[in-house]
């Protein structure tokens, strides 16, 4: 297992759910785990909506300085550079949608670069209208890897439709799944499904909550 | 329809005017509406013929959308409070004009710049005007994200229709929520439009598009017969949903997010054994007045959810014409009222109304 994991993606694919529950399961084996919200793109649902949850499982929080307080800064925290700098603790950075989000993760790449001990996943949900396509996932990623400068390691199916969600929901793009990982070389990281409808072979995760949902 | 996806509201109207046959968007980013203005700049560069264009303003994108309406062609903006505020002169322009077109306001807190939470506080603005003359705007409130997309494909259609520009008139939640859709199926203008300026190839006498008329007779003449054609809108195209209604002592009216909490606040007074139900407007003008109105024969009181500081319940008062009492359940500034505030309003009007019995 690698010391830092990125969690990058189209945005709305599932990157904040995956990397929240991705930090709780590194911290259930005892490990010491720090999560960046680098979400520099979207003010509203963030890592940052569960801290109180993560720091209760005593998961190190840090984010950016201005997220959820409305205020719309794409502002970067300089604890960020701990994460890269601090060899000595597990990191999970939940990077912002699309190239843009990316971005943000530039100024830490040549650090990432030099430990080469990171692995970057591509969070991907085909049921998203601009990634519903083999083909158009991998016009993101590319973006994506263009606008950062690092290349993926690694792919996490996350495919759902929300509350609708089944397990034949994200069954029925296993074959995309396949061809993705055919079509860049890389592992399936991981399958993704929320606990509830979670079968064997997929990882199952909680959802975060949103106050205004019935 | 199409197999179902997984979107935010923001992204089911741009998708939904794609596939109304939109290829034309101009706008400005704001939050939190900015993912609509994303989309159609990932994906109108990709269709035949469509144009994307950030403009330098809110004031420009408008006046974009009165050029490309003239021609006939399906246009859109949107944008969020601050935003729309800027446009409403170029829509009065296109009301005055007569012309189609689309204007999606994904509401925030206001006045002023306000902040970037969910509201309902441009309902003065978006049904009673908002910018200077006689006109109305036909205005949609969607309630789910699958609505953000049907209402977007019936806007168009409306908008065509009646020669008038239409608004989708949603709020941050609505802009922002994940939800499962199903995409309205491709489809186009099913209306002529002889009056478009597309060129007289010297057959025919040429089109204007104007909202100046200098003699005083002839610019009446025009607000008369647009107030027809107003008419035959307030006469057929209301919409809203009755939920819970036939054996209802009390009626909340809410429309959007509040609404959707409503819902939730009925199911917990049913539970309780208390008669609520609710009427949720789905176009706010056209206002269903007559709904109210039969409403008010039967419940004892109503109940206006808004995020704002109260503003449909003018509307309500005037439809259900003092018959019963009407009071306001509110939050503002971006806040929204929960199930346990609606409860409780709801419970002092029937103590107020029944003096006390409960």
């Amino acid at each position: 297992m690698k010391r830092v994991t990125l969690f990058c993606g189209h945005y709305g694919s599932g990157k904040t759910n995956i990397a929240v529950n991705y930090a709780l399961a590194l911290r259930e084996r005892g490990l010491d785990v720090a999560l960046a919200d680098l979400d520099i793109v979207n003010p509203y649902f963030r890592s940052k909506d569960s801290t109180p949850e993560l720091e209760r499982a005593g998961v190190k929080v840090i984010s950016l300085p201005f997220a959820n307080s409305s205020v719309d800064l794409p502002a970067l925290p300089s604890q960020a550079y701990s994460l890269v700098q601090d060899r000595s603790r597990y990191a999970v950075l939940d990077i912002g949608g699309d190239d843009r989000g990316a971005y943000a993760l530039g100024r830490f790449v040549p650090y990432l670069l030099e430990e080469d001990d990171f692995e970057m996943l591509y969070v991907v949900n085909f049921y998203r209208p601009l990634t519903t396509t083999v083909q158009e996932a991998l016009d993101v990623m590319h973006e994506i890897e263009g606008a950062c400068g690092l290349s993926f390691t690694g792919i996490v199916n996350n495919s759902n439709l929300g509350a609708e969600t089944t397990a034949q929901t994200v069954l029925a793009t296993s074959g995309k799944a396949q061809e993705l990982c055919r079509a860049t070389g890389l592992p399936l990281f991981a399958t993704t499904a929320e606990k509830s409808v979670a079968q064997e072979g997929m990882v199952p995760i909680a959802l975060q909550k949103r106050p205004f949902e019935a | 329809m199409s197999e179902k996806v997984l979107m935010k509201g923001n992204e089911a109207i741009a998708e939904a005017a794609l596939r109304a046959g939109c290829l034309h968007y101009f706008g400005y980013p704001i939050t939190p509406q900015t993912e609509l203005t994303a989309y159609m700049a990932k994906r109108l560069p990709k269709t035949e013929g469509g144009v994307f264009l950030q403009a330098e303003s809110e004031i420009s994108a408008i006046n974009m959308v009165y050029g490309v309406a003239s021609t006939g062609k399906r246009v859109m903006t949107s944008s969020s409070s601050p935003g729309v505020s800027l446009k409403q002169e170029g829509i009065s322009y296109l009301a005055g004009s007569d012309l189609p077109a689309v204007i999606v306001n994904v509401q925030r807190g206001g006045p002023g710049l306000g902040g970037i939470q969910p509201s309902q506080s441009d309902y003065f603005q978006a049904t009673k005007g908002g910018g200077h003359g006689d006109y109305h705007l036909i205005v949609l409130t969607p309630s789910s994200v699958q609505e953000m997309a049907d209402l977007t494909s019936l806007a168009f259609d409306l908008a065509d229709k009646y020669r008038t520009p239409a608004m989708l008139l949603a709020d941050g939640t609505m802009g922002q929520m994940m939800e499962p859709v199903e995409l309205p199926e491709p489809h186009t203008s099913a209306v002529d439009k002889p009056w478009a300026v597309t060129g007289t190839q010297m057959k025919r006498k040429h089109n204007i598009i104007n909202s100046l008329y200098l003699s005083p007779e002839v610019l009446e003449k025009t607000n008369f017969e647009r107030y027809e054609r107003y008419a035959a809108i307030e006469r057929d195209e209301v919409r809203y949903e009755s939920y819970m209604m036939d054996d209802a002592e009390y009626c909340i009216v809410a429309f959007g997010i509040a609404a959707r909490v409503a819902k939730n606040a009925i199911t917990a007074m049913r539970k309780e054994g208390m008669k609520v139900g609710l009427l949720r407007p789905i176009t706010v003008w056209p206002f269903p007045k007559d709904a109210v109105h039969e409403a008010a024969q039967k419940v004892k009181g109503f109940v206006s959810v808004e995020l704002s500081m109260g503003q449909m319940i003018e509307d309500v008062r005037l439809a259900e014409n003092c018959l019963r009492p009407v009071v306001l359940c509110n939050r503002a500034g971006g806040m929204i009222p929960g199930v346990d505030q609606i409860v409780e309003v709801t419970k002092a009007l029937m103590t107020s109304v029944e003096g006390g019995a409960r």
